[in-house]
């Protein structure tokens, strides 16, 4: 129930902020958030931001199923 | 697109599929509670992907399928008053209220305007200073916040043209009814992302502290998906049951406290009814005393008739998770996308329409 | 006001024995999603229209109508442009009006030789976006080297138009001797498209206002003609011709599917879909494949072609995006599928009504 993109702030003026992600851009309202800044990737819903992304943890969820995919090189199956 | 791409890579797919497959247990039952899931599941054929291991289940997460008929028909009523402007989400044009939806009061001469930002409801009141507009407020946890802002823009700037019509719902409450269930076989929930990037974690513990139900917070792209699948087994398969992040980029155990502080500040816990599980005690919200004038059901007096539910449809079942679409016998004859009968077929994400839009492509081979 | 009285103790039947809720009042009145380009936009036109004037060129319901005159095929097509906003990114309506018709002749493979437009205004429309359209429109059918040769203006009163309507027809020569039909596709042709989809549609619902979303690329829209001239001129022995318009590829191909009683694949990983355009979809929930194009055509041609019809289409005008997306396979005769990007297929529909921005 809660279609949200991530897009990366590019302009902070208040409650406002333009957003942007892949050559689309918008303006929304940042009021929901303690603090944004430049460059933060933002979860858009409904013309809000309700979260940040956190680089790290991308980061790290994308390292672990890299490592499931090593384990599977190495070794089989798993409880 | 950024975060998004890298979570549908077909090979990081194949590999969680994969991972899944090979985590020996009995075939187990995990149910979604969010239209986001039901979507996405159904977009990426990722049912079949592990059927062997886990059979995927739609619970009412569906704001669509579980706002009662008779909130539809209020703002059916509310559209066709002189001198409104009915403000909406998209996803409630085609629901079919007891006789009619927007979409067909639209073309019988009422003015209602499609937005997608309930700041853009607060917008045309502004435009529009001569006429009242009502925004028909939906969703869970992860659409509050913004219909709760509207409000306070609208006081802020001191507009007597706007309104809510507050019909938001809480998916904790849902949940705590679900488990009390004497008759669900769930192994475990896969908990909606964004709902819980308002909320935390913590406010589904008690499933599994209580229940023994694992339960782990998933985001919606394909990678998102199977990574809790996993998770949840891995749970299932070592006896543990306890309330997980996969969503970690976006969900921290303590969610959003600005948001949800929003939404305090305007709303109030309330009895909601939901469409096909009943009257669920705190588990709505309500435009409280202070925010009263910009409450909808305040400002208009509206006399509805009892609503009705169309006989032989389902839709309570299956947003229980009692029944999957294909066993409804409405679902596929009479009751299609293009002449729906109950709310889950009309809902883009509701369970039926998923199912129905997004079916798997039977093998017919290839020239 | 009155709460909600409870769950109902007696059950109704829906209205009419075998309809869904809306089904009968859908029937009563015209409603936006019948012009969507979608199934509800699909039984009107057969239930009201092909039934009303019934002949075997309609009953074709091809892009272009083709009649034999004298020995002579000729096409004719006619079209109403009623967007809104009227000046969009990438074009207007006048653009659009000129581009549309021109493209449903190259559909049937005609090149086009005279258009008329007759023009709908609404009372208290400013006489310079009038002018700015029609030089928009002049300008379109220059590149498509066909004239306007006739036309007609009424004037409506203020509301019962919004701005300005237009209405273009176009008449062509169609090839003489091969027959591009919508019911000629068949096991072991290709689907090939000239670009990126949904551009058109997404820029028009982008510059709505309660939408505004700014994307780096505009309207598609644009004339194929000679597009379409490339690919027979390159010998190609092409089999159905489309233009995605209203409902997009999603309609355009199950329309193909269905009058070739044929089923066709499409590959997700194949689909050309410009960055910003995909950003818009995902952000309202939209699928890219329902959106309406203006500036591509759908080519089906057996599989031994395809190179050269690829290489014909890359130096034709707005061809140099040209990709192959999908195939005609075996299957069930009908039905249009996706091979999704991580792996299993899933049915691809044609929209019911008009594509609703979402929040769910």
């Amino acid at each position: 129930m809660c279609l949200a993109i991530p897009m990366r702030v590019i302009a902070i003026d208040g409650p406002r902020a333009v957003v942007e992600q892949a050559g689309a851009r918008r303006t929304i309202n940042i009021g929901l958030m303690d603090e944004v800044k430049e460059d933060d990737y933002v979860l858009v819903h409904a013309g809000y931001a309700i979260a940040r992304v956190d680089e790290e943890e991308a980061r790290r969820t994308l390292d672990l199923i890299e490592q499931l995919a090593q384990a599977t090189d190495s070794a089989g199956g798993e409880t | 697109m950024k975060y998004v791409d890298e979570f549908r890579d077909p090979r990081a797919v194949r590999e969680l599929a994969q991972a899944i497959n090979r985590i020996a247990l009995p075939r187990v039952r995990l149910m979604e509670v969010c239209g986001t899931h039901t979507m996405s599941i159904a977009r990426y054929g990722l049912r079949e992907l592990i059927a062997e291991r886990a059979e995927l289940i739609s619970g009412p997460g569906c704001p669509v399928c579980v706002t009662p008929q008779g909130d539809i028909d209020w703002f059916l009523a509310a559209a066709r008053l002189p001198g409104v402007i009915a403000a909406t989400f998209g996803d409630m044009m085609r629901v079919p209220g007891s006789d009619s939806s927007l979409e067909q009061e639209r073309a019988r001469g009422a003015e209602v305007r499609v937005v997608y930002s309930p700041a853009d409801a607060v917008e045309l009141a502004r435009r529009n200073p001569e006429r009242q507009v009502i925004f028909f407020g939906i969703g869970f946890e992860t659409t509050a916040p913004a219909v709760a802002m509207s409000v306070l823009e609208a006081k802020g700037d001191s507009l007597a043209n706007y309104s809510a019509f507050c019909a938001h719902k809480l998916i904790p409450p849902a949940l705590a009814a679900l488990v009390a269930a004497p008759d669900l076989a769930v192994n475990g929930f896969i908990l909606p992302g964004h709902v819980s990037a308002i909320i935390g974690s913590r406010p589904y513990e008690f499933l599994a502290r209580e229940h023994g139900v694992p339960c782990v917070v998933a985001g919606f792209e394909p990678v998102d998906v199977l990574q809790a699948v996993r998770m949840l087994l891995l749970q299932i398969a070592q006896g543990r049951a306890a309330v997980e992040i996969a969503y970690n980029r976006a969900v921290a155990p303590e969610g959003n406290p600005k948001a949800r502080a929003v939404v305090s500040q305007v709303f109030e816990v309330a009895d909601a009814r939901w469409r096909g599980l009943g009257d669920i005690p705190a588990s709505g919200l309500a435009v409280n005393a202070q925010h009263a004038s910009f409450d909808a059901r305040r400002r208009f007096d509206l006399t509805v008739s009892p609503a009705v539910e169309p006989r032989g449809c389902r839709c309570g079942e299956v947003l229980r998770g009692a029944i999957h679409p294909e066993q409804c016998a409405l679902f596929g004859r009479r009751c299609t996308p293009r002449e729906p009968v109950g709310p889950c077929m009309v809902s883009s994400e509701g369970a039926c329409a998923a199912r129905y839009r997004y079916r798997a492509a039977p093998a017919g081979g290839e020239a | 006001m009155t709460r909600d009285a409870g769950p109902a103790r007696d059950e109704r039947e829906p209205r009419g024995a075998l309809e869904g809720r809306q089904g009968r009042a859908t029937r009563d009145v015209i409603l936006l999603s019948h012009g969507a380009g979608g199934q509800l936009m699909s039984e009107l036109i057969d239930d009201i229209f092909v039934r009303g004037f019934d002949n075997p060129i309609l009953r074709a319901r091809e892009d272009s109508g083709v009649i034999d005159v004298a020995g002579r095929k000729l096409a004719l097509t006619t079209d109403s442009f009623v967007v809104a906003p009227v000046v969009f990114p990438g074009g207007d309506i006048g653009k659009l009006a000129a581009c549309g018709t021109v493209n449903d002749l190259a559909a049937v493979g005609a090149q086009p030789v005279a258009l008329a437009a007759s023009f709908i205004l609404e009372e208290g429309l400013d006489q310079s976006l009038l002018r700015r359209c029609v030089e928009s429109l002049r300008a379109a059918a220059d590149e498509a080297s066909v004239p306007v040769i006739t036309g007609d203006t009424k004037v409506v009163p203020k509301g019962s138009a919004d701005k300005l309507f237009i209405t273009t027809s176009g008449l062509g020569l169609a090839p003489q001797n091969t027959t591009i039909s919508a019911s000629a596709a068949r096991r072991g042709d290709v689907v090939l498209i000239n670009g990126g989809i949904a551009e058109h549609g997404m820029a028009v619902l982008c510059a709505r206002e309660g939408i505004d979303l700014q994307l780096d690329i505009g309207s598609d829209c644009a004339p194929l003609n000679r597009l379409v001239a490339a690919l027979l001129d390159a010998g190609c022995d092409v089999h159905s011709l489309r233009d995605p318009t209203r409902g997009g590829v999603a309609a355009a191909l199950n329309e193909i599917a269905q009058q070739s009683q044929v089923c066709i694949e499409l590959r997700e990983e194949a689909l050309p879909i410009a960055p910003a355009v995909n950003t818009a979809c995902e952000l309202l929930g939209l699928d890219p494949l329902q959106v309406a194009n203006e500036g591509k055509m759908l080519v089906l041609l057996p599989e031994e072609q395809a190179e050269a019809a690829l290489a014909a289409m890359r130096c034709a005008p707005y061809g140099g995006g040209a990709v192959m997306i999908g195939r005609v396979l075996d299957g069930p005769a009908g039905r249009v599928q996706l091979k999704t990007r991580v792996g299993p297929a899933r049915i691809v529909d044609r929209p019911v009504g008009e594509p609703m921005p979402r929040i769910c």
